[in-house]
């Protein structure tokens, strides 16, 4: 429902909190139209971004998210250079301002960051000429995973209008949570976030009032029309909250008896790397009822997407 | 050498005074106070200054300053925090220990007061550590430190997690007749937070650290003055839960005294929606519901103190990543006028109430009081700040004198100019 005049308001994208209904719904409109070239038999490319220098600069390691975004910044035809930082230790070495100010002098257009630290982009922003596109900031935002999770819900359902989506596991400590929140939220999704209370803050129902918040999987299984599964990430501190991962899958994994209590038609989520039997199990992954892998291909239209509306607020024709 | 300052309004609430007045310094000491001095024999030849109508107070009195000498001197040193704090209208500062190396010696505490005296600004008095290299390990020679000039000891910065060690410490300054000031912070809890974990650091997806952090410890601290009999100043707290602990135990009679920041009471967590470190410090700020109990009690007598917890840091330790950013703020200079905005003009106390938490009682708290701080009484030292409560006053770079600029007030206007702070009848600023 994108006006005639609509300009796309945002210098960066920092993540789906600044975003109103009207741009979140511009940018899925947008990528429904590069999706059309993702489909294209032959060329999948365009030239929208031709002579503008994109810089990945990826802080936290990451093979899908940097993959999809390079793929999208390949058929939007961008000049792309990968600047891989090793951040284990954040606090040696070059500052991330210094690391900025090295790359700004080579006049970049669009800077896509991933960093372990919450506002890391936010601090960025205020150094840079470049758009900065968020492609996670430790625990805070994720926005293109949320956009590309709402994209392939918008593509199977039609609307998100009054969606029952539950979003279940390590809600504390995810960034696709967050963003996710501000935008099912935005769009009139009724969300419900499950898992053992170390891991779900209570303190979120100030911030987002419309969700609920259970700690019972299976009552709340009957009710949804999506139900997106989150990474149990043992190896990145979910297990100081929890006993164990065999309690873990007791209580909050998606397996066929789980799925015998959701609708016929419920569909499955989960932004990945899945853990095959600790949150869900193959047979549920693999089964009728995922898009996890539409989710991947949605990945790539939707980051189109974001790139192009950066560089072309006003939406000139894609050739 | 003789001065009256004329046409003043006097506060000063040692002695319970509030109204118009004139005040006469002679030889750097209060000769008297009065509504008419010019034809006391005292006054004659002495300077007039016309008070204009101004505030004439007690010199403001901070419980806790770091001046980061030695070590850090490219953050502060005590030349400049001396000058933030005078600019400020304090004539008194007590400075953290917390320096590189830690002041747990004689040698250090010695080289601080030497400083001190050659910038000839306000007076300084050292805080001694606790812990010997603020290890938490085993006692500092506070004995021997408080001879050199220590008035209080604390580990701040670190909270001392060993509660035997705590214990012997309360224990053993009874002798002393010193506070033990107590960071408190249970640092199982606070874990890698760096804001106050709530609706703000859920939402945010930061790490928290919640206010049981420091309940915990204010609780443990407190029953542990209560069994040894120490006396235990409780430095900024930040919670409901903690004051109303405060105010149980003054209401059993214990020798628990407490202080708070002014960011504490002016600023909420709400302020790190856009990640900026110039709102980080530690304890945190909390939320809406902690700031009314501050307010509470501080209209209430549980707060003894407002003390700043003057924390500068340069540019680099704050432009970086939330989580790495340096914990800490400026404040000596935005105290009196976030006091006067914020809890005088909002009418939580009076104007005397205000200054008195900014000198009598605070120089109480570390028994400066009885070397005639804090107080305007005739034969006490003429340590005083003259200040027009309704001018505003801007907060940028050239307002503050600290070599840092790590305020969270930065473009703030606030009432409150101070026209000129004097110690030992020398005026040492405007």
């Amino acid at each position: 429902m994108t006006s005639e005049r609509y300009v796309f308001p945002h210098k960066h994208l920092l993540g789906i909190e600044p975003l109103s209904p009207q741009d979140i719904t511009a940018i899925l409109d947008q990528a429904r139209a590069f999706e059309e070239v993702c489909e294209r038999p032959s060329i999948k490319i365009v030239p929208a971004l031709r002579k503008k220098l994109v810089v990945n600069l990826f802080f936290e390691n990451s093979t899908r998210t940097r993959n999809s975004f390079e793929i999208a910044e390949k058929r939007l035809s961008a000049e792309i250079i990968n600047f891989d930082a090793d951040t284990s230790s954040l606090n040696k070495g070059e500052t991330l301002i210094d690391t900025a100010m090295n790359l700004e002098a080579m006049h970049p257009d669009l800077i896509v960051m991933r960093h372990s630290a919450p506002g890391a982009h936010a601090l960025l922003s205020r150094h840079m000429k470049a758009s900065i596109v968020n492609a996670g900031d430790g625990a805070h935002e994720h926005p293109t995973q949320a956009l590309l999770d709402a994209y392939t819900l918008r593509k199977h359902f039609g609307s998100l209008e009054g969606l029952r989506v539950a979003i279940v596991g390590d809600i504390r400590n995810s960034r696709v949570v967050r963003s996710n929140l501000w935008l099912l939220t935005r769009m009139g999704a009724k969300v419900t976030l499950v898992g053992p209370p170390t891991l779900v803050p209570q303190e979120m129902k100030a911030t987002w009032p419309s969700i609920d918040i259970s700690h019972d999987f299976d009552a709340v299984i009957p009710e949804q029309d999506a139900i997106m599964m989150l990474r149990a990430q043992f190896e990145r501190g979910t297990g100081a909250y929890i006993p164990g991962q065999g309690e873990y899958s007791r209580f909050f994994q998606l397996n066929p008896a789980r799925m015998k209590q959701a609708k016929r038609d419920v569909v499955v989520l989960h932004p990945g790397p899945i853990n095959r039997g600790l949150e869900i199990t193959s047979d549920v992954a693999d089964g009728p009822n995922n898009l996890i892998l539409d989710q991947v291909t949605n990945g790539v239209p939707v980051r189109m997407a974001v790139l192009y509306l950066l560089s072309h607020p006003h939406g000139e024709q894609v050739p | 050498m003789s001065l009256l300052v004329k046409n003043v309004r006097l506060v000063d609430p040692a002695q319970n005074l509030d109204g118009p007045g004139s005040l006469l310094v002679v030889e750097g000491v209060v000769a008297a106070m009065g509504a008419d001095l010019e034809r006391d024999p005292l006054a004659a030849g002495a300077e007039i200054l016309d008070g204009g109508g101004a505030v004439l107070a007690p010199g403001f009195v901070d419980l806790h300053v770091h001046f980061r000498e030695p070590g850090q001197t490219r953050k502060e040193s005590i030349e400049s925090g001396s000058r933030a704090a005078v600019a400020g209208g304090f004539s008194a500062v007590c400075a953290m220990a917390n320096t590189k190396p830690v002041n747990d010696s004689v040698a250090i505490t010695e080289m601080m007061l030497t400083r001190a005296a050659k910038a000839g600004l306000c007076r300084y008095f050292p805080i001694g550590t606790v812990s010997r290299e603020m290890k938490g390990e085993e006692l500092a020679d506070m004995g021997t430190l408080k001879a050199a000039g220590c008035v209080a000891f604390s580990d701040d910065g670190l909270p001392i997690g060993n509660a035997s060690l705590m214990r012997r410490a309360l224990e053993y300054t009874r002798w002393l007749d010193v506070p033990v000031v107590a960071h408190e912070e249970d640092r199982e809890l606070a874990g890698k937070g760096y804001m106050h974990e709530g609706a703000v650091s859920a939402s945010l997806g930061c790490l928290g650290i919640p206010a049981a952090a420091e309940e915990a410890m204010v609780a443990r601290d407190i029953v542990l003055a209560e069994h040894t009999g120490g006396h235990l100043h409780l430095a900024h707290l930040s919670t409901k839960g903690s004051l109303r602990m405060v105010r149980d135990a003054k209401a059993r009679g214990l020798a628990v005294t407490c202080e708070v920041t002014p960011h504490h009471f002016a600023l909420s967590d709400k302020e790190l929606m856009k990640f900026d470190s110039d709102f980080k410090m530690n304890p945190p700020l909390r939320t809406e519901a902690d700031i009314q109990a501050v307010l509470e009690a501080i209209a209430d007598g549980t707060v003894d103190a407002i003390a700043t917890d003057h924390a500068p840091h340069g540019w680099d330790d704050k432009e970086v990543e939330l989580p790495i950013a340096a914990f800490g703020v400026i404040g000596l200079e935005t105290a009196l006028p976030l006091t006067l905005e914020l809890l005088v003009n909002r009418k939580v106390i009076s104007l005397a109430k205000a200054i008195s938490l900014l000198s009598w009682e605070p120089a109480k708290v570390f028994h400066l009081d009885r070397q005639g701080l804090g107080c305007l009484r005739p034969g006490t030292s003429a340590d005083f700040v003259l200040f027009d409560p309704n001018a505003q006053v801007q907060v940028d770079r050239a307002f503050i004198q600290s070599k840092s600029y790590n305020t969270p007030f930065k473009g703030w206007s606030l009432p409150g100019k101070v026209l000129g702070t004097w110690v030992g009848g020398e005026r040492v600023w405007g």
